[in-house]
């Protein structure tokens, strides 16, 4: 398809196939989400599961893609699954104006072959992964604070994010993005690389942040994957 | 005394101190030790890197690591 004729040959005819028959879900659809959703829908990610309950603030303008000032106080869900639709007509995309619980979580996942972590609490991840080991599916999971990245690819055998949060039931400090605030070249370098995991995963090709943390700090330039295990 | 070479991310660089490329501290310190030397609470990190590999608090340093401490991110 004359659409796709720049992916080649980075992938390949077959490749490109495998991506179309592929099924990810997006989990938080702000900094990250937006991010990944644009990329996903443009490589050519056959369908996509959109979630968040949230609406979009004049404080999302400065780094959430999706977000517009005529968008504001409009659902990100919608804006997110619009913008699809925009992009590539070829991608079946659902959306989902609510947030990610123990209601839901199963149901989600079950459907994917694939989930994205664009959550914004600790707390929320933690249910997330949960969810993904008990149908098997992979997780590739990002986060950001001020110029600081963090990204790992999580399959259901692997110990996943108490290697980088500590046990879930440990205490914790809040996240030290409320501290320090998103930057938007931040953002979508974080939803970037999630991007480029979930393609990986999917065409189960090239290497993978499977047990290890990519920590990009981008001030300090930076940019260090630590063993986890 | 050994040296180690220390880098503290994000809201942790307030506990940097003066020479972080050279800090010294006795030998056999564990990560715990130098968690309370720097009067680092132990709810602000998690993740202790060493020489580019994850270690607990009971891990002993030497002379010439390169220890990262590094908090909770959870932004999105």
């Amino acid at each position: 398809m004359e659409r796709y004729s720049r992916n080649h040959n980075a992938l390949t005819p077959e490749e490109q196939t495998l991506l179309a028959g592929s099924r990810v879900a997006v989990i938080g659809l702000g900094g990250l989400g937006g991010g990944v959703v644009e990329m996903l829908a443009r490589i050519g990610v056959g369908s996509l599961f959109l979630i968040d309950g949230d609406r979009f603030d004049t404080t999302n303008l400065n780094r959430q893609i999706l977000s517009t000032e005529a968008l504001v106080g409009h659902p990100k869900a919608e804006a997110a699954k619009a913008r699809v639709m925009a992009v590539n007509s070829d991608v079946r995309v659902t959306s989902c104006i609510g947030f990610l619980d123990n209601g839901n979580a199963d149901a989600i996942v079950g459907d994917a072959d694939l989930v994205i972590d664009c959550l914004d609490s600790i707390d929320t991840r933690f249910l997330l992964e949960d969810a993904c080991k008990r149908a098997g599916v992979p997780l590739v999971s990002g986060a950001i604070a001020g110029t600081l990245g963090q990204i790992i690819t999580i399959f259901p055998e692997d110990p996943g994010l108490e290697l980088v949060y500590g046990e879930r039931s440990a205490k914790r400090a809040a996240g030290v993005e409320n501290e320090m605030g998103n930057l938007s070249y931040c953002a979508l370098f974080v939803a970037a690389l999630q991007a480029s995991e979930a393609v990986k995963v999917l065409l189960n090709r090239g290497e993978l942040l499977r047990n290890r943390l990519l920590i990009a700090d981008l001030m300090a330039l930076s940019f260090d994957i630590v063993e986890l295990t | 005394m050994i040296e180690i070479e220390l880098r503290l991310f994000a809201t942790l660089t307030r506990y940097t101190p003066p020479t972080p490329e050279s800090f010294r501290v006795a030998r056999a310190t564990t990560v715990e030790g130098l968690l309370s030397e720097l009067g680092i609470p132990r709810e602000e990190t998690k993740l202790i890197f060493i020489n580019g590999k994850k270690h607990e608090l009971d891990y002993e340093l030497s002379k010439g690591d390169r220890v990262g401490i590094f908090p909770p991110v959870g932004g999105g």
